[in-house]
């Protein structure tokens, strides 16, 4: 009779001798060993959600050591948990918004997103006064100067859905939302399905389809593990509020490049906050309603 | 005894009411957007006579025009005596940095929008310090509507991106 648990334990310990074997036969190839160590912890890392605090600890200063001889450059990592009764909400005044992208290129810089192949949260809908067609809409517009007479413009980024489709079209749970509202995406356990972007109606997510290229003196280097770190390629990636900003209690930096004051950000549970301010007392609507994906991030009208 | 506690407990009462009813809040704003090297206003008018006339101005702020703000002229805002200040229309005087009062003598609903953080923009922290950025950092208060400006470019169509 064979004996399962031995063949099995005899199996594992194969591939185990193997895995050694390739990694030490790829060993040369690797820039330095350190590298290849680098490479070999990242590839056996667990699920950020499953980490101890010493694995997480330990995991920063890998990701620090790794982007210092990647970018020469001294990173600091952050992994901040959500603080205590936050539920981040946004809101944004499509009275006020001109079209400007400046909110576009902050984001851009702040997150440190790929330039070529050319990866943006935010995207800028233009619509013709008195439509609401997304379908008709333009976010190619190039004007000389902006508000062009007779259309609006309508942002859209992640609204951070409190029924996230795309959570639960993931088959690895490599994304999921915290406590604090915020839906992230553990770069580092993504396989780049891209099921999630399928499943997004709000074109939330971009995937990188190349390694990504960000200006040397550009680069930002307080960076959080599910936020702004510089992601690999092949991994699906997207708007986080500013996750490594707003858990410090500061502002997104879309809404800080915004010249016109249409963007408002803060805590829902708090019935002090301007978000809440702008909620109870105008009238707002979340985008796409009817597909009851209950989005955190509200769109108003007003002067 | 019993007068000085009496005292007290007035002197008490009066801070009290003065703090809830009396004083003003206060929001914190950042200095005001003033052309560099114009203020104080006072070291060049000093002396010089007030000219209340509507006229194009030619010597000296040229570049101020007002428009789309209805029928203004300097001293609706400006106090005449002392041009280092602002005049509200009860003869109260405001500093530069305290012009949303001025503001909001007329523009009331935006004022309370403003004050509640609906209207306009606040930089910092969400939570913890932040700064109210004034009417006037956005709104030029002699021509207040907003101006045109030059878009960020469009994004890369996705034909004619190039992935390596």
């Amino acid at each position: 009779m064979i004996d399962f648990k031995e063949k099995f334990v005899n199996r594992r310990k194969l591939i185990k001798l193997f895995a050694t074997g390739v990694a030490a036969a790829l060993a040369p190839f690797a820039a330095k060993e350190s590298d290849a160590k680098i490479d070999w912890e990242e590839y056996f890392q667990k699920h950020f959600k499953l980490m101890t605090k010493e694995e997480k600890e330990k995991l920063v200063k890998r990701l620090e050591q790794k982007y210092k001889e990647k970018y020469k450059k001294e990173f600091k990592v952050k992994i901040s948990d959500a603080m205590q009764n936050v539920e981040f909400g946004y809101a944004l005044n499509l009275s006020k918004c001109i079209g400007c992208r400046r909110c576009v290129y902050a984001c851009v810089k702040e997150n440190n997103l790929s330039r070529k192949p050319q990866i943006q949260y935010i995207r800028v809908l233009r619509m013709k006064n008195g439509e609401f067609d997304v379908e008709k809409s333009e976010h190619y517009y190039e004007p000389a100067l902006v508000p062009e007479p007779g259309y609006f413009y309508f942002p859209v980024q992640c609204q951070q859905c409190k029924k996230a489709p795309c959570v639960k079209a993931c088959p690895i749970k490599a994304t999921w939302t915290e406590p604090d509202g915020i839906v992230v995406v553990d770069y580092n356990w993504c396989i780049g399905c891209k099921y999630c972007m399928s499943a997004c109606p709000y074109f939330g997510r971009r995937f990188n389809r190349g390694e990504p290229v960000i200006p040397e003196n550009e680069i930002n280097t307080t960076v959080h593990y599910l936020g702004n770190r510089p992601r690999p390629m092949n991994v699906v990636e997207k708007c986080t509020f500013c996750i490594q900003r707003s858990r410090e209690g500061k502002y997104p930096a879309c809404l800080e490049a915004c010249p016109v004051g249409a963007r408002k950000f803060g805590n829902l549970l708090d019935p002090e906050d301007e978000i809440r301010q702008v909620i109870d007392n105008k009238r707002v609507f979340i985008f796409k309603q009817d597909l009851n994906t209950i989005p955190r991030f509200y769109y108003f009208f007003h002067d | 005894m019993l007068r000085k506690t009496k005292l007290l407990f007035l002197l008490f009462l009066f801070l009290f009411v003065y703090k809830n009813v009396f004083a003003k809040k206060e929001y914190p704003v950042p200095y005001p957007p003033l052309s560099p090297g114009i203020f104080p206003c006072m070291n060049c008018h000093e002396g010089l006579e007030r000219n209340k006339k509507k006229r194009a101005l030619k010597e000296m702020h040229q570049n101020i025009k007002i428009e789309n703000h209805g029928d203004r002229w300097c001293y609706d805002c400006h106090d005449e005596r002392n041009l280092d200040r602002l005049k509200l229309s009860n003869g109260e005087y405001v500093k530069f940095q305290e012009s949303y009062r001025l503001c909001g003598q007329c523009h009331g609903n935006v004022y309370n929008d403003w004050q509640k953080g609906i209207h306009g923009k606040r930089i910092g922290n969400w939570k913890g310090e932040k700064q109210y950025l004034l009417c006037v950092h956005c709104h030029d208060p002699h021509s207040p509507r907003f101006k045109a400006m030059k878009p960020e470019p469009a994004p890369v169509r996705p034909d004619k991106a190039t992935t390596h």
